[in-house]
């Protein structure tokens, strides 16, 4: 081994794996990202729904990210008893307000929070909700009020486009 | 080191003596575009302006099913802004559903659906064609052994036949066509379209504008592929020059020089 | 396999390594012993062992979005390249890599061939890399009908329909292949899920192969035996590996412009037309590495003939340690070989050049020739210069310069072959 340069020799073999190391991370970036949603799923991330056609009382179901949604169009009945609910009845706080800034419409994602069965429509101790699967109570919030399940159903980021729409995610 | 060079002469050679079999006996016309080369990039205005002749134009018969309105916002290609494409896309009725009767509706494409397709499937597209079916043009530019020279050339090479060249009913002659004979009549003529941007519509201009549309339409990532090549080659030269001096650094102590 | 007693420096290491002996293994790869003398085209192995990893990993990523359906591939193939993130990377990766993995398999090939590496005692290293080569072609070619292009379907109709050509069995036989009356859905699926096995049967075998050259070494330029660890001998790890490095970056240079400024070059337009089986390609065509072979198949006028011939073409590689008679195993000491060789390549070049040109007239004339020629070379030229040929004086090792005979002409041949 020739003592000649030793810290030339040092800087080279130190650059040569650097670099080398740069390439082997740019390699393997698009191996992984190729996983990742792709440009035609990321395009249905959004979905916008016509709700010009719901009464007082009627609820729809739409798919969105392959998930079901929950749009009800709530009467003055429902708010007023989601609005009275007092905080420390709830298992999982959180006031109507909050989870419908528009009190007429309540859009929140149709999937139990227990292990993701989804909750059926007007049933339920609570006029809400009901999941058969394991006997979680929603009220008209979507909030828990009795049975296995941790959470209220979850509100999706949501807003109304314009008078009939709503676009959601 | 010798040897090596033979090799690559023969190499070089042997591949490129494919491109002959691909040439065809006519020369086709030659035009500068805008993305070849290493460095090659669309440019945004033919690319728009493709995109209308296309549309105004072409789309009646030519489907291009696997480009979705999305594609037309998106960075690397025509570049409509979002309001624009989402407008383009507004603009088209497609099909979808079922609905809650189990029936099938239309409705205003959005920028995730696909084009809207002129004909629901190749026997339509066949039946209302005489039989002649026109082809997709999503990948059209690279289904053609001369690429964007030849579909240029095809649209600027309609003439009148020759002397002793008969053509049937819906038949037409064009320089360029494999076998001379086309199906389709000459479909661009002077201001058929007119540009947004002024520019004047001459039929040189619109296949010039529509064949760069139906590269990027091919290729919609091309100009990423062209700058993430360069980097690579130019990374891979640094390391090589890194990795050779090593090697002659451990070589060296090896008393025979290999 | 362990040349010499290896312990790990650490207690975990022993431990594990009297267990499963991968350290010993690790050790003996680092300090396996190689002739100092070999030139880049002994750099092929380690690019093709690349290529293998290249296209597996591809490979794999591809098939978490292909869809192997008739009506979907396609459109699959398309998804892939405009919406998956970097599938149109993946995508030209793979099927370039394709192109570079039969480059470097051919340039192996051709080494073994001038340098006498598969001569005795490497005879099984030859025959299971012959198996790796038929291995290769059946993946790639199934790997082409994939995106379900008129090429993947015409080329698929084609070849499949020459087991026909077998008597008695052949129809029922091309009916199991396509799982129906032609090639269509099942004959896809089916070929999707062996394009994945079979590379990973590639990569056994290769194992074997690389188990097997260790036994008695690597073969040298001047292919004559050398002894083991010595001064003819570098460890492997740092010099061939850095060596081998250097050349696959050469390599990757190569392949980076094929993926980023010609993708499409060594492909056919017509597999970009969705598979139509009512409308025929005007010419019909294998990817270019398949070419020769093509080549030999359609020179043959009589359809089993054909197909007996392409077949023979590659089977009688294997039984080329037996057909070469000569004591000598380098060609830069057989002078009348090394002519035959250039022969040989220039033959094969030109098989390859007449297999994508119309089966008619003077193409086929030439595919004749060469065709005869092909065959000629390894059951009469091979066998006779083994006899007839003066081969030149071998040095007795590579540091060492020779004793008696011709030294002058010995030592230059010498410096010749170590300065290429």
């Amino acid at each position: 081994m020739s003592d000649k340069k030793p810290e030339r020799r040092e800087f080279l073999f130190t650059a040569t794996y650097a670099i080398g190391a740069v390439g082997a991370g740019a390699v393997v970036w698009p191996l992984i990202d190729q996983m990742n949603p792709d440009a035609s799923v990321k395009a249905l991330a959004s979905t916008e729904v016509d709700v010009s056609s719901l009464t007082p009382g009627k609820t729809i179901t739409v798919l969105w990210r392959g998930k079901p949604v929950f749009i009800r169009r709530r009467t003055q009945d429902e708010i007023s008893e989601a609005r009275s609910v007092k905080m420390e009845d709830l298992k999982h706080p959180e006031k109507d307000e909050d989870r419908a800034k528009d009190p007429e419409w309540l859009v929140m994602l149709g999937v139990c929070t227990h292990l993701g069965c989804v909750p059926l429509n007007d049933k339920g101790d609570y006029d809400g909700w009901f999941c058969p699967c394991h006997g979680s109570h929603y009220d008209t919030s979507g909030r828990i009020r009795k049975g296995p399940a941790p959470l209220n159903m979850e509100v999706p980021k949501y807003e109304f486009v314009n008078a009939n729409t709503i676009k959601i995610g | 080191m010798k040897n090596f060079i033979n090799f690559l002469i023969i190499t070089i050679f042997f591949f490129g003596s494919f491109n002959l079999h691909s040439a065809e006996k006519v020369e086709y016309l030659k035009t500068n575009w805008s993305f070849k080369g290493l460095f090659g990039k669309f440019d945004r205005g033919a690319l728009q302006r493709g995109y209308q002749v296309y549309n105004e134009v072409c789309s009646s018969c030519h489907s291009m099913k696997y480009v979705s309105y999305r594609n037309l916002a998106e960075k690397g290609g025509p570049e409509f802004s979002e309001a624009e494409a989402k407008a383009i896309a507004a603009s088209f009725e497609v099909t979808d559903g079922p609905n809650a009767d189990g029936e099938m509706f239309t409705r205003p494409a959005k920028l995730s659906d696909k084009f809207w397709k002129p004909y629901e499937n190749i026997k339509a597209a066949e039946a209302a064609n005489g039989g002649a079916y026109p082809p997709d043009m999503s990948v059209l530019v690279k289904a053609r052994g001369g690429g964007v020279d030849y579909i240029y050339s095809l649209l600027l090479g309609y003439e009148d036949a020759p002397v002793g060249v008969n053509l049937d009913d819906g038949v037409y002659y064009n320089k360029y066509m494999y076998g001379n004979k086309i199906r389709m009549s000459a479909p661009l003529s002077e201001g058929i379209v007119e540009y947004g941007d002024g520019t004047k519509a001459t039929v040189e201009q619109m296949s010039k504008d529509v064949t760069t549309f139906l590269m990027w339409a091919a290729e919609p990532h091309l100009e990423s592929r062209h700058q993430m090549g360069f980097k690579a080659i130019v990374y891979l030269i640094i390391l090589t020059i890194l990795v050779y001096f090593s090697m002659k650094r451990i070589w060296s102590r090896v008393e025979t020089e290999v | 396999m362990s040349d010499h007693d290896y312990t790990p420096k650490s207690k975990v290491g022993k431990w594990f390594n009297d267990r499963l002996p991968l350290l010993s293994l690790a050790n003996h790869l680092t300090e396996y012993p190689t002739p100092k003398n070999l030139n880049y085209w002994w750099t092929f192995g380690g690019i093709l062992t690349f290529c293998l990893i290249t296209q597996i990993v591809t490979g794999l990523t591809l098939a978490m979005h292909y869809i192997a359906h008739a009506d979907m591939a396609f459109e699959s193939v398309e998804h892939i390249m405009r919406d998956v993130n970097y599938g149109w990377l993946i995508r030209y990766i793979h099927a370039n890599g394709a192109s570079m993995f039969f480059l470097a398999v051919y340039i192996h090939i051709f080494r073994s061939l001038f340098y006498g590496s598969y001569k005795s005692p490497r005879e099984i290293i030859w025959i299971i890399g012959i198996i790796i080569y038929l291995l290769m072609m059946a993946a790639a070619f199934m790997g082409y009908v994939l995106p379900w292009g008129q090429m993947s379907f015409w080329g698929a109709t084609v070849i499949t329909n020459l087991f026909s050509a077998i008597p008695f069995v052949g129809e029922g036989i091309v009916n199991w292949l396509w799982g129906g009356y032609s090639v269509d859905n099942p004959t896809l699926t089916r070929f999707f899920t062996l394009h994945y096995l079979i590379p990973f049967l590639i990569l056994g075998l290769v194992v074997l192969h690389i188990w097997a050259l260790h036994v008695p070494g690597n073969n040298n330029p001047i292919g004559i035996d050398i002894k083991k660890p010595s001064k003819d001998t570098v460890p492997f790890h740092p010099y061939i590996v850095i060596k081998d490095g250097f050349a696959l970056l050469m390599f990757m240079i190569v392949f980076a412009f094929f993926v980023f400024y010609t993708p499409n070059i060594l492909g056919h337009a017509d597999n970009y037309i969705e598979a139509n089986p009512l409308v025929t390609p005007a010419h019909i065509v294998p990817e270019w590495y398949l070419l020769p072979f093509y080549a030999i198949l359609r020179s043959v006028p009589d359809k089993l003939l054909g197909v007996i011939a392409m077949l023979s073409a590659i089977l009688i590689l294997a039984v080329l340690p037996w057909l070469d008679t000569s004591k000598i195993r380098s060609a830069v000491f057989r002078p009348l070989y090394k002519q035959f060789y250039w022969i040989l390549v220039a033959d094969v070049l030109i098989l390859g050049y007449v297999g994508a040109m119309p089966a008619e007239g003077l193409y086929l004339l030439i595919a004749r020739v060469a065709t005869a020629y092909y065959f000629l070379h390894f059951l009469v030229v091979l066998p006779v210069l083994g006899f007839k040929e003066k081969t030149l004086p071998i040095p007795l090792s590579i540091t060492e310069p020779v004793l008696g005979g011709l030294p002058n002409m010995a030592t230059a041949k010498n410096k010749e072959s170590l300065n290429k």
